[in-house]
């Protein structure tokens, strides 16, 4: 137990070092998410000609918090798995007494706790502009909230993190991942909340991970009609899938890794 | 002149030789390009869905928008982000030295030298949402040709842009994902400027242009912009033109080697 704790500590630490050593570099990372401020321009001006079921401010507050949402659980361990298998950088990894997941989950972690000072920079710049969205939720919501973020940051790292595994088999996995992308960016909540959607389409989506990534935390925070304990539910037995399927191809797949370039 | 087609016809059977070992890909950009279509369609269709739309603009104009937007995609997947992303690699590990002692402009080279099949897919479903939205609005096949003319410019606003941001790593070597910024902002080109508020048109038209890109085209196509808003792109197109050049030959006084 204690030289888990130390373990955690160290990788904790380095991982925060390296981060902040390309603060530039972050905050351009931070910028580059700004897909729903652009459609908080959309959706703000559409809902003021026309009835939508949510008020222009409702919506602005949604694609704010959909921002802060992105910013949380960003995830882009697929770029790196699939580099180590393709270099046999992986071998070095393999030759430590830990799981090589560990290196990929401590440096999302410390990236997020760099990350957010820009965040919250930012969500101020905004208040500033748009007072009239200014909105404070209580503790229980915010509480509330970051456990969903983390969840679904959980949740999006092992999918993503299940589709590297496809790595050891092909050498181009990250265009599996574009691929999963697409359906995350339409079906997540990203483009617009859930509430709009067509009932067909809402009740597809709903059977699948997507709208738990983005929408169920973002209407949480923003206060829209949410079922909780079923978001929570749905959540944890997708992690818990995408956990075994992990674990399942990550056996199988060190059989099928050659080193190659080692 | 003729000695750069040359070269380019060189670089690029090389580069698509190279890209054909990973067929399979083409299927699964194929699938990506149709599915991203099918999720631009179904953005736009939420806005138009409860008899709402876009002030002057009906489903099937707003479709070229998307339309256009798709083949920008394409375009900028095939030739400018293989090669301008590579940019900041060449000064990061110093392999800009060997660039610069080959004899011909070190812009060309840099802009051209490779080419990726896989942004094809998406200019052929982004054209081809084009001709059936125009087809819809029984649009005349001269606007076509006309609207390439604006089309024209766009894409050379983005090449200066997109270069010119690449261009910087000189100064600032580690932002490769400074070209995701401009990224995220061409998001903004899937809807008619309409569809934004005044302070985002603003931006979008004299900070970031992305208007020139998507919805000037798709009003010279509907012939209803006029004159006005090609001359604007065009000049806009040149002086950026000139601007990327000049400043990349800025840029190159303060190369310093790294590495070698």
């Amino acid at each position: 137990m204690k030289r888990v704790l130390r373990i955690m500590k160290t990788f904790a630490t380095v991982y925060y070092a390296y981060m902040v050593e390309y603060r530039a570099e972050l905050l351009l990372w931070v910028l580059s998410g700004s897909l729903p401020i652009i459609l908080m321009g959309v959706w703000t001006q559409a809902a003021q000609r026309s009835d939508f079921g949510l008020s222009p401010v409702e919506f602005a507050r949604y694609f704010l918090a959909v921002f802060l949402v992105r910013q949380l659980t960003v995830v882009w361990v697929i770029w790196e798995f699939e580099r180590e298998v393709l270099e046999g950088k992986l071998s070095f990894r393999l030759l430590q007494p830990i799981d090589p997941v560990w290196h990929h989950v401590f440096s999302h972690v410390s990236e997020r706790l760099a990350r957010i000072p820009f965040a919250i920079l930012l969500i101020v710049l905004f208040f500033v502009l748009y007072p009239t969205a200014i909105f404070v939720p209580n503790i229980a919501t915010i509480a509330l909230f970051f456990l969903a973020a983390g969840l679904a940051f959980a949740l999006n790292f092992l999918i993503q993190y299940t589709l590297a595994m496809v790595a050891f088999w092909t050498e181009r996995a990250s265009s599996l991942q574009e691929f999963w992308f697409l359906f995350y960016l339409f079906l997540s909540g990203a483009i617009a909340p859930l509430v709009v959607f067509p009932q067909t389409v809402r009740t597809i989506a709903l059977f699948t991970p997507f709208p738990y990534l983005i929408n169920f935390p973002a209407s949480i925070l923003v206060g829209l009609p949410v079922n909780l304990i079923q978001g929570f539910l749905v959540m944890l037995a997708w992690c818990a899938g995408f956990f075994a399927l992990n674990r399942w191809l990550w056996r199988r797949g060190l059989k099928q890794y050659s080193g190659m370039g080692a | 002149m003729g000695r750069y087609f040359k070269i380019l016809r060189i670089f690029w059977s090389t580069a698509i030789a190279a890209e054909l070992e990973y067929r399979i890909n083409f299927a699964i950009a194929a699938f990506t390009s149709l599915g991203g279509l099918a999720g631009s369609l179904f953005g736009l269709f939420l806005f138009y869905q409860t008899g709402s739309s876009f002030p002057g603009w009906r489903w099937e104009e707003a479709l070229i928008v998307v339309g256009i937007f798709t083949l920008l995609e394409g375009f900028s997947s095939t030739f400018l982000a293989p090669n301008l992303n590579r940019i900041v690699r060449h000064v990061q590990e110093g392999t800009l030295d060997f660039v610069l002692l080959k004899p011909i402009s070190s812009q060309f080279w840099l802009s051209a030298h490779t080419v990726s099949p896989w942004g094809v897919p998406d200019i052929f479903f982004g054209t081809a949402t084009i001709v059936y939205a125009g087809i819809k609005l029984g649009i005349d096949p001269v606007a076509y040709i006309v609207s390439i003319v604006p089309l024209v410019f766009g894409l050379a606003i983005l090449y200066s842009l997109w270069f010119m941001l690449g261009a910087t790593s000189i100064w600032f070597v580690k932002i490769y994902n400074v070209t995701e910024v401009l990224r995220g902002l061409l998001e903004a080109g899937r809807f008619p400027m309409a569809a934004y508020p005044t302070a985002y048109r603003f931006f979008f038209t004299f900070v970031v242009p992305v208007a020139f890109l998507t919805t000037t085209p798709a009003e010279t196509l509907l012939g209803r912009s006029g004159i006005a808003g090609t001359i604007a792109a065009g000049l806009l197109a040149i002086a950026l033109l000139f601007v990327a050049h000049w400043f990349w030959r800025f840029a190159l006084r303060f190369y310093t080697s790294a590495s070698s």
